[in-house]
Formats: structure tokens, C-alpha cells, sequence
């Protein structure tokens, strides 16, 4: 129905999982220079897909389109059409504030306010008018960052003043305190050490339970690790799309296989 | 005396000894042209350093000899300025209030329309806008003060004149304003630094957060663009203080212990303006009255500096 090589559904089993976002079809360039180059893929609900691929391939720049990230570059020029939930995102009468509301986003690398701990997490529910007990939201997701235990003395102190993987693990906190039903993720541990790497990949496998995540690495072993489905982008093309251990175990496309296996990029 | 570096029999190298020998000479050249600069920037370092120390040398001196004749006392608490007329009467306070009030009011015009102006030029104008405004903000820096008194007294006083009839010809609130806009380009352009400095991962963090670019900007950007905000503040207040010409045309030469900015005033350096640009005599008591006057100049302006590096260094520690 799409591509002509690669599906946009991941599935290969019949019934495959519901999407919650869908791209159709979609081209992004910067001014003349084409970054994604008619991508099509349903991202299951609840579930870790991972976008792998050299650098360079426009991994980045298909992740933020989806929250509407690109919209803050102005050269950016996008066609074809993206969903949340059937809803398109990109339609003239979408609110893009709406849209990060739900798709959340974390960098690559980690970007805290010049803040304390406490309100770099309570600023994004305080700005949108949410209710309720704030330090119990701001417990709550400090606790779902694995986090908590750390800062629970100090969430008055500046978040500048936290180890790199804390601070990564504070702006998962931060996008957790929103409530959003995606949550991208732009190579997060490629500014981190192993230790710090290895305990969000594990945060990640509890926030599948009630999050879904799309993580873009270049790091193959963590796509691997993490993930159910997996994307390969090449040069804006999507290469291949499927249950991970499909893709790394047997790739439909040799230029997967040369990839995963470490051939090239 | 490249034989002696070259310790090994210069027979053996033939040829390539000549070429070696070229290449210390070039070298040794530039090694004296190195010490040359040095000396040169050593000397004037040394020059500006001793120039310094001269002015606060000599402004010790003689503020020190006008505090023979005049207790600090009366100096610093008394409200009458007339040391060239009878009676005569040393309190520095109607200066210090003329200054003040030339200081507040041009911060009040330009510290929120320069904070507006650069958020502007930062966060929401285009390109294009951008690089036809900051050129044109640094041409209006560059007017003579002269020109800004003269606006002063041509058509800012005749308005206020008009609007508040009390006015006097000569009054603060028209000098006031006139520098305030002589430094609006100023802090305009470096507020607009300041707040491109913040990188631009913290404003897509706030982004993606579901913020407005209105929230961006009131509660991320501008907090974390403080530091440099507040040194525009800083160079403002600054140049405020130390601002002559367009104030002693606009203000008139009136020393006046008062609030009130329709009124008359002058501020500390148009007193030192008047009485340099007078035929006082040097030695006299009415002669050293510019140098106390200088040294509350002086200190002022230090304690100004050193609170804008405390405040900067501190800023600095937290942020990085
Ligand atoms: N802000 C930008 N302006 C212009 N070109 C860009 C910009 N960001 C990325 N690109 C270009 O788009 C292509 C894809 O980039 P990106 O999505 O960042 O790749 P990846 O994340 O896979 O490394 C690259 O050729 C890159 O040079
Ligand atoms: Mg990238």
C-alpha cells in the first residue's frame, strides 16, 4: 500500500499491534536539500520502535516532525500526511502546543532549565494550567525516572548541579510530569557513561508499560536491547521496518544486514 | 652565531648548513620582533596602569585636602550646594539627587523598552528584520550627546511643557528622557546578546513541553539571559551617571535637593563641567570641591562595576 519494497507496518504476524502514529508518504527537506525522502510507518502503541541508521540519514529529523519540532527551523518544508490517533498533526487547525502536549521529546543532549530540580519538573504542568497536588506530581515522576531516590534531599538545588545521566533522567522526568502518550527520544544516552546508559535502558522498559517510545540511536546493540520494532533509514529512506529481532536477525534488505552487522556506517 | 649552535662539524652538512643557517636567522628574527611586542604591550599596559593609579593619586590628594576645610559631615548630609556663591554651603546631596534622578528616570525609559526591543529582535523577528535593526541601533549609539541635549530642549521640554504646564524650561524629566533613549540602543543590542547566548536546546526543551513561545521566552529565556541583562543594566546606569552634555543642556545648572523631575537640577558631573569650563582658581576651596566631587563620582562608579561582577560571577558558577 506504500512503499514498494519496505511496509510501513512493523508486523509481520496477522494481527499486527494497533498504531498510534502513522506517516504517510512523508518527504521533509531543508531548502532544496531532501532529508526524509517518502517515509511510510505505523509506530505501535505501547511499544519501544527504534530508528537506527548512519548519521546523517534524517533519523532527527522524521523523530521531531512528529511532535512538530521542525517547525522552529524555517527552512523546513514537509508533505505527505502524519497521525496521532487518526488525527492529523499537521493540519491547518492543529494546535502544534496541543500536539507536544501528548508527544513528548527528550535530546540528545540532556537540556534542564538553569532551575531547581523540583521546578524543572513542575514548569511544564504549571505553565498548562495543571491542577492537583504538584509535589505529588512532581514525586511521581521523579519516581518513574528512577530518579527519586537521588534528589529527594535536594530538589531545591539547581538542576545544573546533577551528574550528565541525572540530568537526562530529570528531562525524562520533566516530559513524564506532562502525562504524554509518546515520548521521542533523540539518541538520549549518547552523551552518557555505561552505567548512566544502562540504567534509562532499563527506565525504558518500565515506561513501556504505559508510554510509547521512539528512540532514535546510532548505538545498534542498544536498538537491539530495547526495542520491538526497528527502522533503518538510509539517506531519508526508510530501508527497512520490522520486529527488531527480525531486522537484526534476519533483514529483508542486504543493506540492513550490512548495517546491523557493522559493514558499514 | 649559528656556528655554536650547531655543535656538529658544519663541514658534514655542506649545502643544507646554509639552508639551516637561513632558517635561524628567520627565526631569531621573529623572536625579536616577539620581544619587541611584548615590550610594546608590557609598556602599555604599564602606561594605563600607571595612569590609573595617578588619577586616584591626585584625586586622594586633593580630596583629601578639601576635607581640611569642610567636615565629611556637612560634605555627605548637607542638603545646599553653593561653594562658589555666599553663603557658602558643601553638601553634595542636591548633586547626588540631581543625579539620581537623571539615573532613574533614563533607566525607566530605558531599561523595559530595551528588554522589549531585544526580546523582539531575538525571539521573534526574522532574519531580515534583524540585520536591517542591529546596524541601525548601533548608528543611533554613535550620535553626539550634544545632538541628544539639543532634541532635548527643541522639542522634548516644549512637549512636556505642553502636557504638564509646571514645567520649568530647564527640568530633569526632559534630560532624563533623552538619555534614556541615548542608551536604549545600547542595552537594546546587548539584552538581544544576551538573550542569543541562551542555547537554543533550552528553549526546545521548553517547547516540547507545551509552551507557548510567549512562556519561552517570560519564563526560560529571559531567566537564564539575567546575567548578561543585567550587565546591560549595569553599563546603562553607568553611562547615565557619567552623561554631561545633554543633561547640563537639558537641565540646567541648578544644584536642588528635590524629587521632583519638572524642576531644575544638576547632576555631578555638569557641576564638574561648569566649574572646569569657569575661571575658578586652582588651590582654592571652590577649586577642590570638583575633586570631591569626582572621587563620589569615582566610587560610585566602582561599586557599580564591582556589584556587576559579583552578580555576574555568581550567575556564572550556577549556570555551568
Ligand atoms: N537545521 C538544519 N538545516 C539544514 N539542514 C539540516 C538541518 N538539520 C539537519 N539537516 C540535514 O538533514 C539531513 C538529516 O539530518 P538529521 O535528521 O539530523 O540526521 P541524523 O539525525 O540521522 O543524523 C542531513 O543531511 C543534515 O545535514
Ligand atoms: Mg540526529
Amino acid at each position: 500500500m506504500m512503499n514498494s519494497t519496505v511496509s510501513g507496518s512493523p508486523g509481520n504476524s496477522a494481527e499486527p499491534d494497533p498504531a498510534i502514529l502513522e506517516a504517510r508518504n512523508v518527504c521533509i527537506s531543508y531548502g532544496e536539500n531532501l532529508a526524509v525522502n517518502n517515509v511510510s510507518l505505523l509506530i505501535p502503541e505501547k511499544k519501544i520502535t527504534a530508528i537506527i541508521g548512519p548519521s546523517g540519514c534524517g533519523k532527527s529529523t522524521l523523530l521531531r516532525s512528529f511532535n512538530r519540532m521542525n517547525d522552529f527551523i524555517d527552512t523546513v518544508s514537509q508533505t505527505g500526511s502524519m497521525t496521532f490517533r487518526g488525527e492529523d498533526i499537521y493540519a491547518a487547525n492543529t494546535d502544534p502546543v496541543e500536539v507536544r502536549l501528548k508527544i513528548g521529546m527528550v535530546f540528545q543532549k540532556p537540556n534542564p532549565f538553569p532551575k531547581s530540580i523540583y521546578r524543572n519538573v513542575a514548569w511544564g504542568p504549571m505553565i498548562n494550567g495543571m491542577r492537583g497536588d504538584m509535589d505529588e506530581l512532581v514525586e511521581a515522576a521523579l519516581k518513574r525516572a528512577a530518579l527519586w531516590d537521588e534528589v529527594k534531599d535536594r530538589v531545591d538545588e539547581s538542576a545544573l548541579t546533577l551528574s550528565g545521566g541525572q540530568q537526562q533522567r530529570l528531562c525524562i522526568a520533566r516530559a513524564l510530569a506532562m502525562k504524554p502518550e509518546i515520548i521521542l527520544m533523540d539518541e538520549p544516552c549518547s552523551a552518557l557513561d555505561p552505567v548512566s546508559t544502562a540504567r534509562i535502558e532499563d527506565l525504558l522498559f518500565e515506561l513501556k508499560q504505559n508510554y510509547t517510545i521512539v528512540i532514535v540511536t546510532h548505538n545498534m546493540h542498544q536498538a537491539a536491547r530495547v526495542s520491538d520494532y526497528t527502522a533503518f533509514l538510509e539517506n531519508g529512506v526508510l530501508v527497512e521496518y520490522g520486529e527488531t529481532d527480525q531486522v537484526f536477525t534476519r533483514p529483508a534488505n542486504n543493506r540492513t544486514e550490512e548495517y546491523v552487522t557493522g559493514r558499514f556506517g | 652565531m649559528t656556528d655554536s649552535a650547531l655543535s656538529t662539524s658544519p663541514h658534514e652538512f655542506g649545502d643544507v648548513r646554509g639552508d639551516r643557517a637561513a632558517n635561524r636567522l628567520t627565526s631569531n628574527n621573529s623572536h625579536w620582533a616577539e620581544r619587541l611586542l611584548n615590550v610594546l604591550f608590557f609598556g602599555c599596559a604599564f602606561i594605563s596602569v600607571v595612569t590609573t593609579a595617578a588619577v586616584i593619586i591626585i584625586l586622594a590628594r586633593e580630596t583629601w585636602g578639601f576635607f581640611q576645610e569642610v567636615p565629611v559631615r556637612d560634605f555627605l548630609l548637607g542638603t545646599r550646594w553653593t561653594p562658589l556663591l555666599n553663603p557658602k554651603s558643601y553638601g553634595i546631596l542636591p548633586l547626588l539627587s540631581g543625579t539620581v534622578l537623571i539615573v532613574v528616570g533614563s533607566s525607566l525609559v530605558a531599561l523595559p523598552v530595551g528588554v522589549a526591543c531585544a526580546v523582539y529582535l531575538s525571539e521573534f523577528a526574522s532574519d531580515r528584520i534583524r540585520q536591517v535593526v542591529k546596524p541601525v541601533l548601533e548608528i543611533l549609539a554613535g550620535i553626539p550627546t550634544v545632538v541628544y541635549g539639543f532634541f532635548a530642549l527643541t522639542f522634548v521640554t516644549p512637549v512636556l511643557r505642553m502636557i504638564l504646564p509646571q514645567t520649568h524650561v530647564f527640568n530633569a524629566a526632559s534630560a532624563a528622557i533623552v538619555v534614556g533613549i541615548m542608551v536604549l540602543p545600547m542595552v537594546a543590542s546587548l539584552c538581544d546578546d544576551a538573550l542569543r547566548s541562551v542555547p537554543s536546546s533550552l528553549r526546545e526543551g521548553a517547547y516540547s513541553l507545551g509552551a507557548t513561545s510567549f512562556e519561552v521566552t517570560i519564563s526560560v529565556v529571559l531567566p537564564a539571559a539575567l546575567s548578561g541583562i543585567f550587565a546591560a543594566f549595569v553599563l546603562a546606569v553607568s553611562r547615565a551617571i557619567g552623561e554631561t552634555m545633554a543633561v547640563t543642556l537639558a537641565a540646567g545648572a541648578t544644584p536642588n535637593f528635590t524629587l521632583n523631575p519638572l524642576e531644575s537640577i544638576q547632576t555631578m558631573t555638569s557641576y564638574i563641567v561648569q566649574v572646569s569650563l569657569g575661571d575658578t582658581p586652582s588651590g582654592t576651596l571652590a577649586y577642590k570641591t570638583l575633586f570631591a566631587v569626582a572621587a563620589v563620582l569615582f566610587s560610585l562608579t566602582l561599586a557599580l562595576n564591582l556589584l556587576a561582577n559579583q552578580v555576574m560571577n555568581k550567575y556564572h558558577e550556577v549556570y555551568e
